[in-house]
């Protein structure tokens, strides 16, 4: 193991153009108008956030559109203080599963308004269960971002 | 069940940082082992499955055309399954049902990765949907961490009590890795040393988590008239699970964890088990954090749910226990993701058969393995006994 044979440094850049369709594309135009869009699939009756062109348990059409709360509850949650290539949100951050009120899965998106850099003080506050409100970005483009995070009530 | 079908050999790299080999290479070097211990040569093989974690791993797309030579695969039909960290599991299964349909005698399985050559955490990242949700998983030790939290705080398990069942687990599994010529991470490590190191993602640390590993594994599948006819000890494949659930993370519960124990339910009814922790002899659970393998423990009914930290303080899943999991020392210490899952097997396989060294489970007859994949989406099962 003491020879070190030779390796070969290359890189793969693509360019990818990712087509929203015309549920999730109304979704995002939605929240440029800070509003959470979910749709009802009519079998199960199940409010899915964020809106699906059809329930991925029923396999039906899911056209009933429904605006959903912006306040929910804390399901699960992770602070992350690591990085790695191509990481696309800055750490630390909180992921979290999050049951908007009145739907019937988790949406998963960022915790934040309190000071992320104390981990003991993060834990202090961040309780499973807890009530949070989403906080809007200034600049809303019809992205994920749009929302810049839960805040807890 | 189709035909009976059996394993009939093994082979393994040594696993870990291997930049002394090429890719093909390392894959040659477990199909060569696979070729040595049963004495069958490649004309023998009907047919070839390969697999791999996503291609981003290195970079190259169709890996199971890459490896044709090395697989010997060069004039034989070959396919490839790819089901992220479950894809050993898959491998084995699709070898399974080939042997099993009657439609040939004798597979080979291979699963291959070099994680070294590329990063992990950006490629598990391009496994998660682009619009929504990749934003907030970081890698796959935030999406382990957050079931993890999601379970410990259901069953209320209070945190010093799971924080020092995951240090039992790391320790344990540490110390089996000795026992293992083939494993990575050959480093003792005391329950100090666990909960002190690094967080990762709160709350795993750095000892609760796998390392990224290089290595290949390869099996080889038999009908039972080939398997009667080469006349080795073969371990039979008495039941196989797998079940995935929905793409997005958020839309199913991963605490009482569907796919998990539904695979399980499946290989346990064609196994005719009903009571797992004493019907099986040892279990090879895929382990890439010491948190999500208790976790597997339940879904698996190996105990009820939000119990498992205190047998395994009791030592329940160790290596002297009634029923000792990954005594390899398992994924948390060797991980070439596209391999794992078919190390798992070949580990169960080498267990029930009697060659699994110097971490056999004396006299085990019955045997778990397994492997999940995806943003917590698939599981993946395979029973094997010593006897028909």
């Amino acid at each position: 193991m003491s020879k070190e044979y030779r390796t070969l440094k290359t890189e793969i850049h693509l360019p990818y153009e990712l087509a929203y369709g015309a549920t999730w594309t109304r979704f995002f135009e939605g929240l440029k108008e800070m509003k959470i869009f979910g749709t009802k699939c009519k079998k199960c009756e199940r409010v899915l956030v964020p809106a699906r062109s059809f329930c991925p348990r029923c396999f039906v059409d899911t056209d009933e559109w429904v605006e959903v709360k912006q306040e929910g509850t804390l399901v699960a949650w992770c602070y992350t203080n690591y990085r790695y290539f191509g990481m696309p949100t800055e750490p630390p951050f909180i992921g979290a599963l999050i049951r908007l009120d009145g739907t019937d899965v988790n949406l998963l998106h960022l915790l934040g308004g309190f000071d992320l850099g104390d981990f003991a003080n993060t834990v202090k506050i961040v309780k499973n269960g807890m009530k949070l409100k989403a906080v809007w970005s200034e600049e809303r483009k019809g992205h994920i971002m749009d929302i810049r995070y839960f805040k807890p009530l | 069940m189709g035909r009976a079908v059996a394993i009939i050999g093994v082979g393994q790299t040594r696993h870990g940082r291997r930049m002394d080999v090429s890719y093909p290479d390392l894959v040659r070097e477990a199909v060569l082992r696979v070729f040595e211990d049963t004495g069958l040569s490649p004309r023998d093989i009907d047919g070839v499955v390969s697999g791999t974690m996503p291609s981003m791993m290195e970079g190259i797309a169709l890996t199971h055309f890459y490896f044709s030579e090395a697989m010997q695969a060069v004039g034989k039909p070959i396919l490839k399954t790819e089901t992220c960290g479950s894809t050993g599991v898959s491998i084995a299964h699709t070898a399974y049902y080939w042997v099993a349909s009657g439609l040939a005698d004798l597979v080979l399985a291979v699963g291959h990765e070099k994680m070294n050559e590329g990063n992990s955490q950006a490629t598990m990242t391009t496994v998660v949907e682009p619009f929504y949700q990749r934003y907030f998983i970081s890698g796959a030790p935030g999406v382990f961490s957050m079931q993890s939290q999601m379970w410990t705080a259901r069953y209320g398990i209070p945190e010093d009590k799971i924080r020092d069942a995951a240090a039992f687990i790391s320790v344990t599994h540490h110390d089996s890795a000795f026992d293992n010529p083939y494993a990575h991470v050959k480093i003792k490590v005391t329950a100090e040393d666990v909960k002190t190191a690094r967080v990762i993602t709160y709350p795993i640390r750095l000892l609760d988590v796998c390392p990224n590993s290089d290595g290949a594994c390869a099996v080889i599948f038999a009908s039972e008239k080939m398997a009667k006819k080469i006349g080795r000890k073969a371990a039979w494949v008495k039941g196989v699970g797998y079940r995935g659930e929905e793409y997005f993370f958020g839309d199913s519960d991963k605490v009482v964890w569907e796919s998990a124990i539904q695979a399980a339910r499946q290989a346990y009814d064609q196994a005719g088990i009903k009571n797992p922790r004493k019907e099986l002899d040892v279990a090879e659970v895929y382990n890439p954090f010491t948190y999500q393998e208790m976790l597997f423990y339940e879904c698996f009914g190996f105990c009820d749910f939000g119990t498992s930290p205190d047998l395994v303080l009791k030592g329940t899943f160790s290596r002297k226990g009634s029923l000792p999991c990954d005594p390899s020392g398992g994924t948390l210490c060797t991980n070439p993701i596209g391999a794992t899952g078919l190390i798992r097997v070949a580990e169960a396989a080498m267990q029930v058969t009697g060659k699994a060294g110097d971490h056999q489970v004396p006299g085990a007859k019955l045997a778990l393995a397994h492997a999940m994949g995806g943003v917590d989406q698939f599981n993946g099962i395979m029973i094997l006994g010593s006897k028909l």
